[in-house]
């Protein structure tokens, strides 16, 4: 279920790579850092970022390329550009060192990153299948399409027209089954002719990984009206799921035909020394490496402009989704009308009137690139941060799933058991480290506030530790690793990856200020802390990533600290930049309706950690 | 320092812009290079391919899909009336009979004989694509369209709703601070673009769009009010398709903010003349700003349409954008390099604005917009 995107055409480069240079594109920012190699290992060592320019008046992405760029030339004294080409490779061969730099890569997920339509024959089973190898080729899935997806054929006509997007996944139909159903939705796709979103010349790329069988109709019904290529079925047979054939297909389309369509990408391509790899690849590659090397489950969110993208792997299967429109700036008002102002609001620790927020909020909305400048701003941003996350997380649950539509084998002792087949795979008592990274995570001016903010949305249950990326760099890691591993491994560990600390949540809920757990802490300097954690407490412990303590808590007997209700429970947990947190909120986490009890309530919990500067 | 590009507005007295109008699928240009145009001049004009219906015979005969053709009356390409029998089958009892009759006039598209289903096409709408403009032809691009240049006025909002359309420019306010109440508004405002102030509450809008007054243009408007006039929560800024009766532009944002002084003199100096306004808005996948275009007569020199400045500079004319000091402008006094901390804790790069009555501020530079056009 999970691959590697395909390798680049690093291999093209032959001189040894010392100095690099990587950048994001982002949808609001374009994000540039430097990376030198110090000694036997490689750090990162300036940054510097500039708005995106895909858009007008620009409308050339190297402009904001070139700009970030143009930053750390300033800030590291090191000539990178000549005009407006990056000088590679470094000139350190001709006694010139702090000129050039070996080599130029990129991720973007500017101009509104990859937009797909996919369609399947049963909705739940190759439709999600179509679903899962879009979203893991680092696409925004902007509608799936199946024959029984409770829409008349005309309807489903008229919305494959009216949408225009990059390109379309086909699947359906098992290996040697019936082909009537896919070439029906071939016909429907023919008779709609869709438009790509850029470029009216150019004929719009179609992936068909369904039903093999029916590839010689697929191509009379689409070889002429579209850009068809064909890929291996991503469901050959109902019991498996085989997506990585038409996402490596996805990843080479989108470098062949849509980036090239992209305002200034022909010339992005040819500046960087690896293919562009659209940003949310690049991050789900990272994930994955820090499960597979830890062997862990993770969850990592990475929360955009536009977009939050929620990567899991549990027990080894890799997820990720995307909510297209759940960001902090393009889309922060699409985040008040999903959320709703109620669920928004009951994170602000003061009071506003409901006119004066909408308005605030919709001013970001058309002048996304705009920072908080006062406190209370702060809050607010990060009162709507919250319910992203969690309406990511709500999605991210809803597609990362078994496969649906299988007959499970029972035995004997399942008989009284209703299990379902496409159960989620979230567990997030089984879940070891959540992974925050994004503008609103990685550049909070406290550590404490990224990871209150993942804690409040996500509710991790048990124990959890969580890190976040120090200052967004997780995409150019991810395109670095598939040209130097140990570049993109030493940064990884050095300057990136900051471990915030670890939580520890007891399940169940109790009226405010009664007993929820007994603790003990043997703290690594031969202390013992102990008390007792009360329902509505929000407890910190200094404790850094390199020291460890053995935690045991004996819960009050309706809680459940994965042990069982009741049970005791010890644990030797490591620390992070903020520390150990016993959170003794409840779970579910509930906070009160009435507004000033409420506001209190976050107050009393704000201050317990420390979340913001004193007096605010 | 290097020059980052500030994102900003224009609003100047005289440039020339071009406007490319282009079919979204190929047609026919209907102008050529050097034709003078208006704004409702039709420049292109293509087919919109019909709605597809698709019937599945063979379901509904009861017959295997590859037998479909031996039952057909119209074969593909053939033309349909509603009601022709599309299809019949022959039994041996004459009441038996199934015939297929089409649901639609139009023609048959295809015939599968693999799923047994024939797809009918309703016959082709006409698109015509207008000029938008008053302007003339400076480029004719083949089976696509056409560009418009003019030269003229133009504003750029920052948000707006509802599309392209053009009439006469009057003024609702007398001052860039008052807001546009429903009373200003009178029935001579027919067919006109009328200019208000600060503010258009939710009862002018009503108003105006029972006066038929075809555009709005705005300092800022309550999101509330928007709500209510487009029946949802407006999520992305990707409008321009709205049909609420007029055109809305917003010059400032949302809440109370008086129109810049710069923006509603130049709209005031301009009142009487026709005016092509359009409230498409996108900011994302290519910013596309909501715009105001007066064409002039006169023929001074006009400035291209855009200046790719050299990043920002001391002097320059900004509005600021984030509270707490929303909508204030001045001007650019100081451009100190090194980050400073602002009460968020935050350490952002900054610049010093000076307003008209002598105070100063420092501000994080992204929170400020040029307005550009000076």
């Amino acid at each position: 279920m999970t691959e590697q995107p395909p390798s680049p055409a690093a291999s093209a480069v032959t001189h040894p790579l010392n100095v690099i240079v990587a950048t994001d594109c982002g949808s609001t920012t374009t994000k540039a850092i430097l990376i030198e190699k110090v000694g036997e290992e490689y750090r990162q060592t300036y940054r510097g970022e500039a708005p995106t320019t895909v858009e007008a008046p620009f409308e050339d992405v190297t402009r904001g390329v070139l700009n970030a760029i143009a930053e750390i030339e300033e800030l590291s004294g090191r000539t990178i550009l000549d005009g407006d080409r990056i000088i590679t490779p470094n000139h350190a061969a001709q006694g010139d060192p702090k000129r050039g730099v070996d080599i130029y890569v990129s991720t973007s997920s500017a101009g509104g990153g990859l937009q797909m339509m996919v369609t399947g024959v049963v909705q739940n089973m190759t439709g999600e299948s179509a679903q899962r190898a879009a979203l893991g080729a680092g696409a925004i899935v902007i509608d799936v399409l199946a024959s029984n997806d409770g829409r008349l054929p005309y309807e489903k006509i008229e919305r494959i027209r009216t949408m225009r997007p990059d390109m379309i996944l086909m699947s359906g139909g098992t290996d040697g089954g019936a082909v009537t159903h896919v070439v029906e939705m071939a016909e429907y796709i023919a008779a709609a002719d869709p438009r790509p979103r850029f470029g009216s010349t150019y004929r719009l790329p179609l992936v068909y990984a369904g039903n093999t069988d029916a590839r010689p109709q697929i191509k009379t019904i689409l070889g002429e009206k579209t850009a068809l290529d064909f890929a291996d079925n991503i469901r050959p047979v109902l019991e498996r799921e085989n997506l990585a054939p038409a996402r490596n297909k996805i990843h080479d389309l989108f470098l062949e035909h849509v980036m090239q369509q992209a305002p200034g990408y022909k010339k992005l391509i040819e500046m960087a020394g690896a293919p562009i790899m659209p940003t949310p690849a690049a991050v789900g590659v990272i994930m994955e490496t820090i499960a597979k090397r830890e062997g862990i489950n993770l969850i990592g969110v990475d929360i955009g402009g536009a977009t939050t993208d929620v990567f899991s792997v549990f027990n080894g299967l890799f997820n990720r989704t995307v909510s297209a429109n759940l960001g902090m700036s393009y889309s922060i008002s699409n985040v008040l009308a999903e959320a709703g102002l109620d669920n928004i609001m009951r994170w602000v620790p003061f009071t506003i009137d409901e006119q004066t927020l909408r308005n605030r909020i919709k001013n970001k909305m058309v002048r996304p690139t705009t920072i908080p400048q006062s406190l209370d701003e702060l809050q607010i941003e990060h009162a709507i941060a919250r319910e992203a996350l969690r309406l990511a997380l709500i999605h991210h649950k809803s597609l990362a799933t078994g496969l649906k539509g299988i007959q499970q084998e029972r035995t004997i002792s399942d008989v009284f058991e209703q299990r379902t087949s496409g159960k989620t795979l979230i567990d997030l008592l089984k879940l070891d480290l959540i992974v925050g990274s994004g503008g609103i995570l990685s550049h909070a001016p406290r550590r404490i506030q990224s990871m209150l903010m993942m804690v409040d949305a996500y509710e991790p249950l048990g124990v959890t530790t969580l890190s976040v990326d120090s200052i967004f760099m997780m995409p150019h890691l991810g395109v670095l690793s598939t040209v130097n591993e140990q570049a993109a491994t030493d940064v990884f560990v050095r300057d990136c990856m900051v471990y915030l600390g670890t939580c520890i949540a007891p399940i169940g809920q109790g009226k405010d200020g009664e007993r929820c757990a007994d603790y003990e802490i043997a703290l690594p300097d031969g202390r013992i802390e102990k008390g007792q954690l009360a329902f509505g407490d929000l407890k910190l412990f200094a404790l850094t990533r390199e020291q460890q303590a053995t935690v045991t808590m004996q819960p009050a007997k309706q809680i459940d600290l994965g042990n069982g209700p009741g049970q005791s429970f010890t644990k030797t947990v490591t620390g992070g930049v903020v520390g150990l947190m016993l959170d003794g909120r409840g779970r579910p986490l509930q906070l009160p309706g009435e507004q000033a009890a409420r506001v209190a309530m976050l107050t009393r919990w704000y201050q317990a950690v420390g979340l913001y500067p004193a007096g605010s | 320092m290097a020059h980052s590009y500030t994102p900003g507005l224009t609003v100047t007295e005289r440039t020339t812009v071009r406007r490319r109008r282009i079919l979204p699928l190929p047609g026919t240009v209907l102008v050529k290079v050097g034709d003078a145009v208006h704004a409702d001049t039709a420049v292109a004009r293509a087919e919109l391919p019909g709605k597809v219906v698709p019937l599945n015979l063979a379901n509904q005969l009861g017959i295997a899909p590859d037998e479909i053709n031996d039952y057909l009356i119209k074969k593909e390409n053939d033309a349909v009336q509603k009601d022709d029998v599309l299809a019949e089958n022959k039994p041996f009892i004459k009441w038996f009979k199934t015939e297929i009759r089409s649901p639609i006039t139009g023609k048959v598209e295809s015939v599968s004989t693999i799923t047994g289903q024939i797809l009918l096409r309703e016959p082709p709408r006409i698109l015509e694509l207008r000029g938008y403009i008053d302007g003339s032809i400076v480029d004719v691009h083949p089976e696509q369209g056409v560009t418009v240049e003019t030269s003229c006025s133009l504003v750029q909002g920052i948000f707006g709703i509802g599309g392209e359309t053009s009439g006469e420019l009057v003024m609702g306010v007398t001052a860039p601070d008052h807001p546009l109440m429903p009373e200003q508004l009178t029935p001579a405002m027919k067919g006109k673009i009328v200019i208000g102030g600060a503010f258009l509450s939710a009862a002018t809008m009503t108003r105006a769009k029972e006066l038929g007054v075809i555009g709005l243009v705005v300092g800022g408007i309550h999101d509330k009010d928007l709500r209510a006039l487009l029946g949802y929560d407006l999520g992305v800024a990707i409008t321009g398709t709205e049909q609420v009766g007029f055109t809305l532009i917003l010059t400032e944002g949302f809440g109370t903010i008086p129109m810049a002084p710069k923006t509603f003199a130049l709209l005031s100096a301009q009142a009487g003349h026709k005016a092509s306004v359009s409230g498409a808005t996108q900011i994302r996948a290519g910013v596309i700003r909501p715009e105001i275009i007066i064409p002039q007569t006169s023929h001074t020199a006009a400035r291209p349409d855009r200046v790719e400045r050299e990043g920002i500079q001391l002097g320059d004319p900004v509005r600021i954008i984030r509270d707490p000091l929303f909508g204030k402008i001045g001007a650019v006094s100081g451009l100190p390099s090194e980050l400073r901390a602002i009460p968020t804790e935050s350490e952002v790069r900054v610049l010093e604005v000076r307003f008209p009555d002598g105070t100063t501020t420092v501000v994080p530079r992204a929170n400020i917009e040029v307005i550009e056009g000076a």
